[in-house]
């Protein structure tokens, strides 16, 4: 029934726009692996369900294409005191059903953002009050000086509190009452795309918002989005050749080349935010899953460099991920703000080398260690673990490989029930803050459980927890780069690379494709 | 006869308490659901939270008779992932799977018996040996090849036909159908013809065997004797006595075709109750992967169960032994 007043309320939503529209009307039609989670932009915090929602929804400040920070409905901020952010409203924007937006919509929006059901808490727990000025300007109190509030909030999308309260959608789904909510089918936001219909699993169906209020200052041609979640590699290539598809990602690593040579579409690569690394656990005294009883070889900061030079990263890179990835020497990729191109080598690849370390500290036979590993995760995850288990091998390490579905492998990592692992990571708020105070910190200090090997350095967590206050741009890289340099030193993590985002675009479609990842439609034009 | 139909329906009932409590393990034993409720920078306290509000710390056998109270009330919960009660998602997708289930029956059947019986009349002909080859490779090619090998032939290169999903669909009041749009009855036939494929081979070599060993019996010869036409013989004898067969392992199959459409619905993003469950089980979906076992469950045992019933009325020898 719902659906049914959709499809009739865009059917005259078409009819009235069809007489100002421009001639052409360019359909978008683009697949994902999987499908956006929720209408309600709150349901899940992920990257995918995040950037499509960022088409209807907007937030205070945005990412441009490059990453950079730009006003969006917030046109200026200052900073009252250290802990109050005054925001000063865009005025005359209006929500795809006509209501304007004020400081009450902002208000509702982070109140309904920390409920039961909400998934935003990483955004908003820092936030301690959010409070009306006047009709044009809030106030956003943080529990302690915040030098990354922008970042913090620009995933955070500001809804229409009339139209919420209206509906019945006020708070967000809570699953535990079995009660459905009004927001997870349908959407209302100052965005530039407006949501038509939407079949879960399906097919969602988007058209262009005519009154934009930024629709002057950039130069798209789309005005009607279709998203298909397609989960089958071969499916996605074959529709994407086809012509059916004007976009779709990712691109099976594998289907690259025939993508490249089919004269109708190519793939766009470039390195993603998200690197992929070794773990170890480094607090155990005995190691739950390896030959060696009664110790722990990875206390010994020798058997984890000689871990580190015995993988050979360039072979991965080349014939694991067939050269769509890039080495990496930390785990902060570059793009991510506080990256230092300066730290970013990584330990030379030797094998000899890593032999004499594990001599030295008294394995000269090697040993048998269990490595845990995701298969449906990462970019030929699964292979990847191989290959290392394989290079090991070479220096006398024997690898058992256990390659497990990511809700098994997460469900172990978080638990700490793992002894070497596989992992990926990037940051929300695309700072090597947050990087470090989920990886770095160990459980007993107030770390996070996605420490996985429960890693740690009393230097280390003091400077995290500095690094989240500190509001000095100067200062605070210092202490990043100090993290850097001791958690080199210390080997506390392998890092191994960024894999490469993959879309497969039709020729004749131009996308701006941005390093998180995310798919925004306002910069895209279609060819005639 | 009472007493039978009572123990038919009570081996059903077991069946189902049986595939209930395999439908409940999941909640207990797949994975952890919190993960993928919440992203990944969820606290630790929220999701303690969640497990408690969502019932997951209470003993094992109470949340089973929880489970069975709620299932007994037709309350499937809420899908994990999409937030939306799961008896609606399936309530949306159940048309798209019984029309590609149907239409590939109904294929499997109107290709398959003229072809068997063709196959059997002329054994030796070239047309035959044709038929029983392509058979084979119909029987032994894996259904996502062959679904894949037809996109990639007319979708990608022929461009005649849709590579995914179900085209334009009409809504008539709770169901959705793809058979009254001209684009969706193109998205239909390379899927109905994957999924077709196996049973159609099935049948006609079931229909063959059937015929030759008709064809050979007193009946036949007697009729032929009498000087009735061929056309007499072959299809108003032979083929009605081999039907009988026929028609009961199509009931039976049936119930596989709307199981196995999993394949095919995810080769062809075909967005039916088997892409459903896919989709469920990368994201660890209990509630729909649970409820969707146990409806096919269902489908089984009651087809099951009124072919059972079929028989004891159709096979006077089985009544009988029954009433003993």
């Amino acid at each position: 029934m719902r659906r049914k007043s959709n499809i009739l309320g865009a059917a005259a939503l078409a009819f009235c726009l069809s007489a100002a529209m421009p001639l052409h009307a360019e359909t978008f039609k683009f697949a994902f692996q999987g499908d956006v989670a929720s209408m309600d932009p709150y349901a899940l915090a992920e990257n995918f369900s995040s950037s499509f929602h960022h088409n209807i929804h907007e937030p205070l400040v945005r990412y441009d294409s490059k990453l950079q920070l730009e006003p969006a409905l917030a046109v200026s901020w200052e900073i009252v005191d250290p802990t109050t952010w005054r925001f000063k409203l865009r005025e005359g924007v209006k929500f795809h059903n006509g209501n304007d937006l004020t400081a009450d919509d902002v208000v509702f929006s982070f109140k309904r953002a920390q409920k039961d059901g909400s998934d935003m808490g990483s955004y908003v727990n820092g936030i301690a009050d959010v409070k009306k000025v006047d009709d044009m300007t809030v106030d956003i109190i943080t529990t302690a000086p915040n030098p990354i509030l922008l970042n913090t909030i620009a995933p955070l999308y500001i809804m229409d509190k009339e139209w919420a309260e209206a509906n019945g959608a006020q708070d967000p789904v809570n699953l535990a009452k079995n009660v459905e909510n009004y927001a997870t089918l349908n959407a209302n936001g100052t965005g530039p795309f407006k949501l038509v219909s939407r079949e879960p699993g399906v097919k969602t169906v988007l058209t262009v918002n005519e009154d934009w209020w930024d629709k002057d200052n950039q130069t798209f041609n789309v005005t009607d989005v279709v998203l298909t979640p397609i989960g089958s590699d071969a499916t996605r290539t074959a529709a994407l050749l086809s012509g059916e598809l004007d976009l779709m990602y990712p691109a099976p690593v594998q289907d690259v080349d025939r993508i490249n040579n089919s004269g109708v579409a190519s793939v766009l690569q470039g390195p993603e935010l998200r690197t992929i690394f070794l773990g170890m656990d480094q607090s155990r005294d005995e190691l739950l899953y390896s030959s060696v009883k009664g110790a722990n070889p990875f206390k010994d900061k020798r058997v984890r460099q000689a871990f580190y030079q015995a993988i050979d990263e360039d072979a991965i890179v080349s014939k694991v991920m067939r050269g769509a990835a890039t080495p990496a020497g930390l785990l902060v990729a570059p793009g991510l703000s506080g990256f230092n191109e300066a730290y970013n080598d990584r330990l030379p690849y030797d094998p000899e080398k890593a032999k004499a370390l594990l001599a030295e500290a008294g394995y000269p036979d090697g040993f048998e260690v269990q490595l845990d590993c995701p298969n449906d995760r990462y970019v030929n995850d699964e292979q990847i673990c191989q290959v290392v288990a394989a290079m090991l091998a070479n220096v006398g390490i024997k690898v058992d490989l256990l390659a497990q579905t990511k809700s098994k492998f997460f469900d172990k990592l978080k638990q700490h029930d793992v002894s070497m692992y596989l992992l990926g990571w990037i940051p929300d708020d695309q700072d090597a803050g947050s990087v470090f105070a989920h990886l770095m910190v160990p459980e007993a200090d107030g770390g996070l459980p996605w420490n996985g090997g429960d890693y740690g350095n009393p230097k280390v967590t003091e400077l995290s927890a500095k690094i989240t206050s500190e509001v000095d741009p100067a200062k605070r890289q210092a202490m990043i780069d100090e993290v850097y340099q001791i958690t080199k030193d210390d080997v506390a993590y392998i890092p191994l690379h960024q894999q490469a985002l993959s879309w497969g675009v039709r020729n004749g479609v131009h996308v701006a494709q941005r390093a998180d990842n995310a798919l925004h439609y306002w910069y895209i034009t279609i060819d005639e | 006869m009472i007493s039978l139909i009572f123990s038919r329906v009570l081996q059903s009932f077991v069946v189902m308490l049986g595939v209930a409590i395999i439908a409940f393990s999941l909640f207990t034993y797949v994975g952890d659901p919190i993960s993928n409720l919440v992203g990944i920078q969820t606290s630790a306290e929220k999701r303690a939270q969640l497990r408690e509000s969502l019932g997951l710390n209470d003993p094992v056998p109470v949340q089973f008779v929880h489970f069975i109270d709620r299932v007994l009330h037709l309350e499937f919960g809420i899908s994990y992932q999409q937030k939306r009660k799961v008896s609606t998602i399936i309530a949306e997708r159940l048309p798209a799977t019984l029309e590609l289930s149907f239409v590939s029956a109904l294929l499997a059947l109107f290709i398959g018996i003229p072809m068997g019986v063709y196959t059997a009349l002329h054994r030796e002909s070239w047309l035959s040996h044709i038929m029983l080859s392509a058979s084979l490779v119909g029987v032994s090619l894996p259904t996502f090849l062959i679904g894949i090998l037809l996109i990639f032939v007319f979708a990608v290169n022929l461009h005649w036909l849709p590579s995914f999903g179900r085209g334009q669909v009409v809504q008539i009041g709770f169901w959705s159908t793809g058979l009254l749009t001209a684009s969706g009855l193109k998205a239909l036939i390379m899927p109905a013809i994957t999924l077709a494929l196996f049973q159609m081979t099935l049948i006609m070599r079931l229909v063959r065997a059937e015929m030759l060993e008709v064809l050979r019996s007193d009946y036949i010869k007697f009729a032929r004797a009498r000087g009735l036409s061929d056309r007499m013989v072959n299809f108003g004898y032979a083929l009605m006595n081999t039907l009988v067969p026929v028609i009961t392992i199509t009931g039976l199959q049936l119930g596989s075709i709307i199981a196995f459409a999993i394949i095919t619905e995810t080769v062809f993003q075909w967005p039916g109750l088997g892409l459903m469950f896919v989709q469920a089980i990368n994201e660890v979906d209990i509630p729909v992967m649970s409820t969707y076992l146990m409806l096919i469950a269902l489908f089984f045992v009651i087809i099951n169960l009124v072919v059972d019933l079929l028989y004891y009325l159709v096979d006077p020898r089985l009544r009988v032994k029954g009433g003993r």
